[in-house]
């Protein structure tokens, strides 16, 4: 008979220690018995059980893997006693089992200090999917919540409280500043400000005396006798390794709590081991998942075999709050004279970056990154490999500015041993090797070495690697578009282009194979729309929905009707004509973000006939379907404002005029303001237009959405003419050259040599094609036409918007109303 | 032995009805039936026309295309493009779903669909 392991806790150390050892041999019996219902899941992404991932979607493994492993799991049911000289654990439902080998993965449990009222209702941990479920049914009636304890886990859990819609969360710390153990205290003030901006209100230096409340939880009373009323309380402060029933056995525990263990992990009997966040190593808890991991392989390279030792681990952290990047690396708090520390602070924008490198100015010792923390990967790398410092330092956290980028500071340069990703151990040499053999994607590379797949952070640096490693090989690192295509978009624009080609079917057999799919058909019709700009009703079956049926497709079924109003400037007259038609066909009206009107709720049959209607009192298309012009914003300007310098709804009607209906690889928007105050927003448009004394200011590449970045500015004081052509040459030089789905901003981002690139092209003409991107414009300015004029016109193209082919008369019966504040809701 | 599905013609349209490699939704009594002419490889397929991801009446309104080496043919939804083989049923996108199929037969330029 195999030899027996007790597996006692099936959290994430427990489970990947079951995983390791199966990989490595299969000379024992495991039985695993977890406390918990669930089979173990990923806790370091627990919060995300809030955002809508299931207990499913968060599990370590299927169903099945253990059976398939021939794993005997034993769930909700906790071991209670250990007798350490018969070998042998009994559980909470009665069973004896004897071990030849025991690992304890017990983990660690919320600390709660002992505070009169702690046993009140409303009164929380954060650990477990069960605490979740708690915390969730709570908040439905808690209008404020507070968090005890301003590290790591008491930050993500007060994001989780706003995301749960509870309007007043507040953090309490008894430290003077947040994270403590992590950031210094100019990095705390600045992380307080950007918690700010998110909503949680941060309440340092506050010790607690009582929990307040009869029952439930009303409040808290603090040392200086302040109170804070609350509805909830989620005690965050900090974790108390799961020792009980080591110390019950009689194994020794440290006087702090921890289950003492030596460097193979072995407890104070050697047939006894302990992993994860129970074990004390040399007086310390690890409380982070990959030194888990690590404690995990060295037991299972022991009980396979090889020796392996732990020797501790880095502990270095980047939160994973949604909003404000936060990391810290290395030796964070070494000071002068024992380094020296270079730090940059821009209270502006909320960022603090501070590095702690070694008096020779060789060797990075260290830092604390707030509110940017992009770098935190290399700098880590930098940290851990002892790579030396380039001659400028701050350029690994300011970037290298003026000129050429630093030289060696890629992931290339790192030697092969650099440990990437710290979940599961990988280095840079393993994946490397990866691409080597044959793995040329990320899924590849991950399912192949497992880089990756824990918390994720490692990932940027695993696809530059994967890029790096192919380049070196000499292996093209290809974009291709998808399996019938093997171009990237501007290989195929220029296909297209030089072949005269304008039909889908045509482009296929020439350059592709199959028979196309969702995501090379809609590109290719924005290639022939932005080459040829055809109507797009021709081909309407390889357009996106949205352009299909020239309408945004709602949830439930019906679409939305946009007509363009240039500028935002519109006639009374027209207004009138906009409400009849949402009272005719009941949508539901409101003003959009891009001060034009919305009209929601249209059966796909009635869409004709609206825009008929629309289309005879002289509106057009406003294709907000399209992946082209949405709106130019434009403020009030010279004609009204008293501080406007020139006209500029005039100016932005003109422009909107100009490149409605261009069809480009996303959306466009842009905006014109009349003096420097920007009402209009023009800064966060795809190209903004701002006066100044001399003529007009022109910014490009800026955006809203989830990536907020700021235009820069291409080109100042020039005049209207200037600015059109520079416009038409931009406009048209992004439309030749970005990927499918990338905004102005992404593809500047990604653009070699940035806007110092772009300015040359488009203002110095350093390519030479200036005239032709003039020409290409203006080719597409002059063929402009309404797609909706074109369907209401043609009674064939009409036929086309109905929902029952056999009776066209029918609207769609699951498509049902219900009202709201007086107008319509669909209900789906 | 053979068991033969007693199957019951429906005239769904006329050919030219649906878009050429495009869809069209077709009302039988209480159900939505989305007829797919894939005009590039002269077949016609019908499935369902509710959506099984979102519950969404949607499919009829897709994209048509291939994937893999055998060019299974499929259709992608509007709404979050997750695709379904038309021969099948079989949700491609790795889910768990699957939608009815039915059969197709042309005659005379009218398209009829099989309901067992
Ligand atoms: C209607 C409107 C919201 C409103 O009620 O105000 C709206 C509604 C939609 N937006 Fe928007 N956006 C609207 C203004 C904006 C703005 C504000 C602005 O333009 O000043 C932004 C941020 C600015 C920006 O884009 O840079 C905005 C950023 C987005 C994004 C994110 C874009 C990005 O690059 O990150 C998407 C998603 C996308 O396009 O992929 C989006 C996508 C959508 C879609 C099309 C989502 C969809 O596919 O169903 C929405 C459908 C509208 C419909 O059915 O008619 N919408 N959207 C606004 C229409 C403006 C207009 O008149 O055309
Ligand atoms: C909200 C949150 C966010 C986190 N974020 C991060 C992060 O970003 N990065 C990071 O590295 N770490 C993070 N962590 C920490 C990480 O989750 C832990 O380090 C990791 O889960 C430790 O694994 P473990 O197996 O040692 O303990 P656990 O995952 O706690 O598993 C121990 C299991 O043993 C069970 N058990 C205990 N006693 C018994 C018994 N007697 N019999 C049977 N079963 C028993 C417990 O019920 C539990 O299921 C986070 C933790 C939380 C709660
Ligand atoms: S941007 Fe200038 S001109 Fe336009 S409304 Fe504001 S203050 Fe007036
Ligand atoms: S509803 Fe069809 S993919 Fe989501």
């Amino acid at each position: 008979m195999k030899p027996t392991i007790v597996v006692v806790g099936n959290g994430m150390v427990g489970y990947k220690f079951c995983e390791k050892l199966i990989s490595k041999s299969s000379a024992y019996q495991i039985i695993v018995f977890g406390e918990e219902t669930r089979r173990a899941y990923d806790r370091v992404h627990l919060s995300e059980y809030f955002a809508g991932k299931t207990a499913e979607d968060l599990s370590m493994s299927s169903a099945s893997w253990y059976a398939d492993n021939g794993i005997q799991l034993h769930l909700g049911d906790a071991v209670q006693e250990i007798n350490l000289y018969q070998k042998k654990i009994h559980t909470q439902s009665g069973l004896v089992v004897k071990y030849d080998y025991l690992v304890l993965a017990t983990g660690s449990g919320a600390f709660v200090p002992d505070l009169p009222g702690v046993e009140k209702q409303g009164v929380y941990v954060y650990r477990s999917i069960d605490d979740l479920d708690h915390i969730k049914a709570y908040a439905t009636n808690a209008k404020s919540g507070v968090v005890m304890g301003g590290g790591l886990l008491g930050l993500e859990a007060a994001k989780a409280l706003i995301d749960l819609g509870i309007q007043q969360t507040h953090v309490i710390e008894f430290a003077p500043r947040l994270m403590p153990r992590q950031i210094d205290a100019a990095g705390s003030a600045m992380l307080q400000s950007k918690l700010g901006q998110l909503g949680l209100q941060i309440h340092l230096n506050k010790s607690t005396s009582t929990i307040e409340g009869n029952g439930h939880i009303t409040g808290l009373r603090f040392n200086d006798d302040s109170v804070l009323e609350t509805d909830m309380l989620v005690i965050s402060a900090g974790i108390r390794p799961r020792d009980e029933l080591a110390r019950l056995a009689g194994l020794e525990v440290g006087t702090r709590g921890g289950i003492v263990v030596n460097s193979q992990m072995q407890t104070s009997h050697p047939d006894v081991f302990a992993i994860g966040e129970c074990a004390l190593y040399e007086g310390m808890i690890y409380g982070l998942v990959a030194p888990g991991y690590e404690m995990a392989e060295v037991v299972a390279a022991q009980l396979a075999g090889t020796n392996k030792l732990f020797k501790g681990f880095d502990m270095s952290t980047k939160l994973k709050l949604i909003g404000v990047d936060v990391a810290s690396f290395g030796d964070a708090f070494i000071s002068e004279p024992a380094c020296r520390t270079i730090v940059f602070e821009d209270t502006h924008k909320g960022i603090y970056k501070r590095i702690n490198i070694s008096n020779d100015g060789k060797l990075l010792l260290g830092g604390i990154l707030i509110g940017e923390a992009e770098a935190y990967n290399m700098l880590l790398q930098t940290v851990n490999n002892k790579v030396a410092l380039p001659p400028n330092p701050e350029d690994m956290i300011l970037g290298a500015r003026g000129g050429e980028q630093a030289e060696g500071a890629g992931v290339m340069s790192l030697p092969d041993d650099a440990l990437i990703c710290s979940c599961e151990a990988v280095s840079k040499g393993d994946i490397c090797c990866s691409v080597n053999d044959g793995a040329l994607s990320l899924d590849a590379v991950k399912k192949c070495t497992k880089a990756g797949t824990g918390c994720g952070g490692c990932v940027p640096m695993v696809k530059d690697l994967i890029a790096g490693t192919m380049k070196a090989n000499g292996q093209y690192v290809k974009n291709v578009i998808c399996e019938h295509f093997e171009y990237s978009r501007q290989e195929l624009f220029d296909l297209v282009k030089i072949n005269k080609l304008k039909n889908y079917d045509l482009i296929l057999d020439h350059y592709g194979k199959g028979d196309g799919c969702e995501v090379c058909k809609p590109l290719v019709a924005s290639i022939l729309s932005s080459l040829w700009n055809d109507l797009v009703v021709k081909q309407d079956t390889i357009q996106d929905s949205n352009d299909r049926y020239l309408a945004n497709i709602q949830k439930g079924g019906t679409y939305s009707v946009v007509p363009r109003i240039p500028g935002g400037e519109i006639t009374p007259e027209k207004l009138i004509v906009i409400g009849q038609v949402a009272q005719k066909y009941g949508l539901y009206t409101k003003i959009t973000g891009g001060q034009r009107i919305d009209l929601f709720g249209a059966h796909v049959s009635d869409l004709p006939n609206i825009w008929e209607e629309l289309v005879n009192a002289g509106f057009e298309s406003g294709h907000a379907y399209g992946k082209s012009l949405r709106t130019v914003k434009s403020c009030v300007g010279s004609t009204w404002c008293r501080f406007g310098l020139h006209d500029s709804v005039s100016f932005a009607i003109e422009i909107e005029e100009r490149y409605k209906g261009v069809r480009s690889p996303h959306k466009l928007k842009g905006g014109v303001s009349g003096c420097i105050r920007e009402c209009a927003e023009a800064q966060g448009k795809d190209f903004g237009i701002i006066a100044t004394e001399k003529g007009w200011n022109l910014y490009v590449c800026g955006n809203g959405g989830s990536k907020p970045q700021h235009a820069q500015l291409l080109a100042a004081d020039i005049d209207s003419k200037t600015l059109i052509q520079y416009l038409d040459r931009f406009l048209m030089f992004y439309i030749k050259t970005a990927d499918p789905l990338t905004r102005t901003a992404t593809w500047l981002n990604k653009l070699e040599g940035g806007m110092s690139y772009v300015k040359n092209v488009v203002v110095n003409d350093s390519l030479g094609i200036a005239t032709q991107l003039e020409e290409e414009m203006q080719l597409l300015v002059d063929s402009f036409h309404c797609e909706w004029k074109e369907v209401v016109n043609n009674p064939q193209l009409r036929k086309r918007f109905t929902h029952f082919v056999n009776a066209p008369t029918e609207k769609d019966p699951s498509v049902k109303f219900e009202s709201m504040r007086q107008q319509v809701k669909a209900i789906w | 032995m053979e068991v033969l599905a007693d199957i019951e013609w429906v005239l769904a349209c006329y050919a030219d009805d649906v878009p050429e490699n495009g869809g069209a939704c077709m009302k039988h009594g209480d159900e939505q039936i989305a007829i797919y002419n894939f005009s590039r490889r002269g077949e016609w397929y019908a499935t369902q026309n509710l959506c099984p991801h979102k519950q969404q009446m949607a499919l009829s309104r897709g994209m048509i295309g291939s994937a893999g080496e055998g060019c299974e043919p499929k259709v992608a939804c509007p709404f979050h493009k997750k695709t379904f083989s038309l021969i099948s049923g079989d949700c491609l996108s790795g889910d768990d779903y699957q939608i009815k199929t039915y059969p197709v037969k042309v005659m005379e330029g009218k398209v009829y669909v099989g309901i067992a």
